[in-house]
């Protein structure tokens, strides 16, 4: 195995919307290099659709603090406050920047940026529904993620495409330590690579791979946050996933909330608008919690649609075709090409599906990674994106928030980022670094076991989908301790076909099904001990929310024995004060 | 007050699974000196897609079958092949529609590293080589840019591109001389050029002026039917043509 070494400044892992915009503060700046094990416009941010919200009030009343308030109540609580308000107050600076930077925005008769409606989005802290969601029809995150990296071949960023990293360096101990650097894999070579880095950020996405119905790539698989767990960085508040409401039935494909905001009704096997029973002011476009909770509740009461009664409908033939072809037009060509169905004419069979991880690599404002409940932060390292968790989107995470914390905290820090490297002395990393990947990588290959990384994965999705998704229990959060428990063992007995070294994704896959293992381990100790239902994590066994004992985030260590530990951090509050959350 | 309608009997039915056989033109580097077929039998439902099928073999018959894939759904632009002769996206071709016996190869033009796999860099080279961003030398302030819906529209068909490069690795222009620019190139310098905000359409123009640039294109409009967003590529090409001619955006 060749092993190559690389000296920077900033190390950015992961080329999706978070990574790019830290690479456009850092490009030209300072050495930088931006490793993606993908080519950067395949990353998942160019999935979604709906829109990105900014009070810009292009086109009605609206301020951030209103944003502000909805984020915080959308989060059940749980958001930090002071984080929600710099995200919301820098949302309109930060579509402003992405114009600038070229991005084909949807326009209003008057040719300015169009705005339209985003569940759990309101005017005047829950009067009605409020058009503050930017869109560029339903590509919007497609645009991002084109806009940022076309910026980042005009900077000309260094890219280092196909790089898989699968640990991450240290120097120094105890209080001394510091980021040094990371050990990726190039896949079309199988050669190691060790980047000696001052500052690193990862920005690697989610890992909603760990799910059966899920609306994520195949490539989520929390490679960022599953590297720094196993290197002794806790995770946050990993019991709060977001499950959409709004996925294709069967397959999980994201069906934007953009249809609703459009005027997409949900009903029910029976025709019924059930989202008028539930959150009569706003109906449809209340929080995904909420209402994939009210369609778990339709089916479970066996006003599901279908032959078994297991999905609902979006239904939106009542729609005028013009409004569906100028503003819906992917997520309907979706529905044609994998249902066969005309969506103009019939209403589209939906189930919730795993979305976004509200929870992952602690961090403050500046992208800082913490180490500790404390608020400790590691010198050199960051995070930004859905693999991070400042936490802007507490226990639930409203529509659209997830575009606006890629590029307010991408920026962040790639900014901080910038400013810690200028005056730290470049790490010192010992020949050999590479050591326990090689290992990794070794064992794995001569693995003699019997055990397939796909029916482990597919076991694991199984799991997660069946027992801790939209509705948990005690009971079900245990099944699914003791099947991970299993599978990590077997784990252990994994065996690859692919020896070789050009393009080895039957070994990178072997790599990535660890890391989902250790974060659905960490999700389910997580949703066990939290004994309340609060946004997205919803315990049957104890439904109501408890602020009295629960209004702190978790923090997941992974020890060297696999066994995961808890501790706690209090929620930060601000002006809002907790209350009941009605829609 | 809760509305109603009729009810309507969508059931995505579970039909039984079929058979489906893959030819798959296999390469690997490191055993073989020249690429060979390979066949394959899977269980797949008709709704399968190609790429579900791919994965069936790789997960439960050969894990050395390789090929590149992301989101699944026709977004990322990572899994183009060849199916049956024709450039598609494995992911957003259902085996309802494109049968079960199936013959499986890299796209073309492109250097074949491994299986499915090519060397996209040639193509990445291009596109970057018509300026792709956006070119301005006025100052809009703390503001945003205005635009008309008019102006926003004009260039709204080729904002649809995800760089998987069927239409380049359609054209056999670019078989035959892998020195031109290609469609999905001059696609995304459309995309920029009819941009009312833009003011580099006259360099970008200049760039595809040159011999590797559109006067290479032959109207095939094989890009245009492998453009798996339903881009109108060849009317694309066309319109740089004539904004070249004509000296008009």
């Amino acid at each position: 195995m060749n092993v190559h070494y690389h000296s920077y400044d900033a190390v950015i892992v992961g080329a999706g919307g978070a990574g790019l915009r830290a690479a456009i503060e850092t490009a030209g700046k300072c050495r930088t290099a931006v490793l993606t094990k993908l080519y950067p416009t395949r990353s998942h941010t160019g999935a979604a659709q709906g829109g990105m919200c900014a009070a810009l009030a292009n086109v009605e009343e609206d301020s951030w603090e209103w944003h502000a308030f909805d984020t915080v109540k959308g989060s059940d609580y749980l958001g930090d406050q002071p984080a929600i308000d710099v995200m919301c107050k820098e949302a309109i600076d930060a579509v402003i920047d992405l114009e600038h930077f070229g991005l084909a925005f949807s326009r209003t008769p008057e040719g300015r940026i169009d705005q339209r409606r985003f569940g759990g989005h309101t005017r005047n802290h829950g009067e009605a529904p409020v058009r503050r969601s930017c869109y560029a029809a339903d590509r919007t995150g497609h645009m991002i993620l084109q806009t940022l990296y076309q910026q980042c071949v005009a900077r000309d960023v260094n890219f280092f495409n196909e790089f898989q990293v699968f640990d991450v360096l240290y120097s120094g101990e105890g209080s001394d330590r510091r980021m040094a650097g990371v050990v990726a894999y190039e896949l079309a070579t199988g050669d190691l690579h060790v980047f000696a880095s001052k500052g690193v950020l990862f920005a690697t996405g989610g890992f909603g791979k760990m799910f059966r119905i899920s609306s994520n790539a195949h490539t989520l698989t929390g490679d960022g946050p599953g590297v720094l767990f196993r290197s002794g960085i806790p995770m946050e508040d990993l019991e709060f996933y977001q499950f959409h409401p709004t996925g294709i039935y069967g397959l999980g494909i994201l069906l934007t909330e953009g249809a609703r905001g459009e005027g997409g009704i949900l009903r029910n096997g029976l025709g019924e608008r059930f989202m008028e029973r539930v959150a009569p002011t706003v109906k449809d476009l209340a929080p995904r919690d909420m209402v994939s909770r009210a369609i778990h509740a339709e089916i479970k009461a066996g006003r599901g649609a279908g032959p078994d009664k297991d999905y609902v409908y979006l239904d939106l033939t009542h729609l005028p075709p013009e409004q569906i072809d100028a503003k819906l037009p992917d997520i309907t060509g979706f529905v044609r090409t994998y249902l066969g169905i005309e969506p103009k004419k019939e209403p589209i069979p939906i189930q919730p599906t795993a979305h976004y991880a509200m929870g992952g690599i602690p961090t403050n404002i500046d992208g800082e990674v913490l180490v500790d409940a404390n608020n400790t932060v590691l010198p050199g390292l960051y995070a930004a994106g859905e693999c991070a968790c400042v936490s802007v989107h507490g226990a639930n995470r409203l529509g659209t928030n997830s575009l606006l914390d890629i590029v307010v905290f991408g920026r962040r820090g790639g900014k901080a980022m910038l400013e810690y490297i200028q005056d730290v002395p470049h790490p010192d990393i010992p020949r050999g670094a590479e050591g326990p990947v090689r290992e990794r990588i070794e064992s794995m290959k001569a693995g003699s076991g019997g055990e397939k990384v796909a029916e482990i994965r597919t076991e694991l999705q199984a799991t997660m989908t069946a027992d801790a998704s939209v509705v948990r229990t005690d009971e079900s959060l245990q099944r699914a301790r003791d099947v991970i428990a299993g599978l990590k063992e077997r784990y252990k007995e994994v065996k690859i076909d692919d020896k070789g070294v050009v393009f080895n994704y039957d070994l990178t896959e072997a790599m990535e099904l660890g890391h989902l293992l250790d974060l659905a381990q960490g999700l389910v100790v997580g949703a066990q001990a939290r004994t309340e239902s609060r946004g997205a994590h919803w315990r049957d066994d104890h439904p109501t929310r408890d602020d009295v004992n629960w209004m702190k985030h978790t923090f997941a260590h992974l020890g060297e024995d696999g066994t995961i530990t808890l501790d706690f951090k209090p929620v930060v509050l601000g002006k809002y004060e907790p209350m009941e959350r009605k829609y | 007050m809760t509305t109603t309608m009729n009810p309507v009997s969508v059931s995505p039915a579970v039909p039984a699974e079929v058979s489906v056989h893959l030819r798959v033109k296999r390469y690997n580097p490191e055993a073989d000196t020249r690429p060979h077929w390979q066949d394959f039998t899977v269980q797949a439902l008709p709704s399968d897609t190609v790429l579900n099928v791919l994965h069936k073999v790789k997960w439960t018959q050969d894990g050395t079958l390789s090929f590149r894939r992301s989101c699944a759904h026709g977004v990322c632009g990572s899994d183009a092949m060849v199916i049956n002769g024709e450039n598609k996206l494995g992911c957003i071709n259902l085996i309802s529609t494109v049968g079960t016996d199936l013959t499986i190869e890299p796209i073309r033009g492109l250097p074949v590293i491994k299986d499915l796999i090519v060397d996209m860099e040639p193509f990445f080279a291009q596109y970057r080589s018509v300026l792709p961003y956006l070119i301005t030398d006025d100052d809009p302030g703390y503001k945003e840019r205005l635009q008309s819906q008019e102006e926003r529209e004009r260039f709204d068909d080729t904002t649809k591109c995800i760089l998987c490069a069927c239409c380049t690795t359609s054209c056999p222009v670019y078989w035959a001389n892998g020195s031109y620019v290609g469609p999905a190139a001059i696609v995304n310098a459309h995309r920029f050029i009819f941009d009312s905000r833009d003011q580099a359409a006259s360099e970008r123009l200049d760039i595809l002026n040159q011999k590797s640039g559109v006067w290479r294109c032959r109207t095939s409009f094989n890009c245009t039917e492998a453009c798996p967003r339903g881009i109108s590529v060849t009317k694309a090409v066309e319109e740089v043509k004539r904004a070249i001619l004509y000296d008009r955006v």
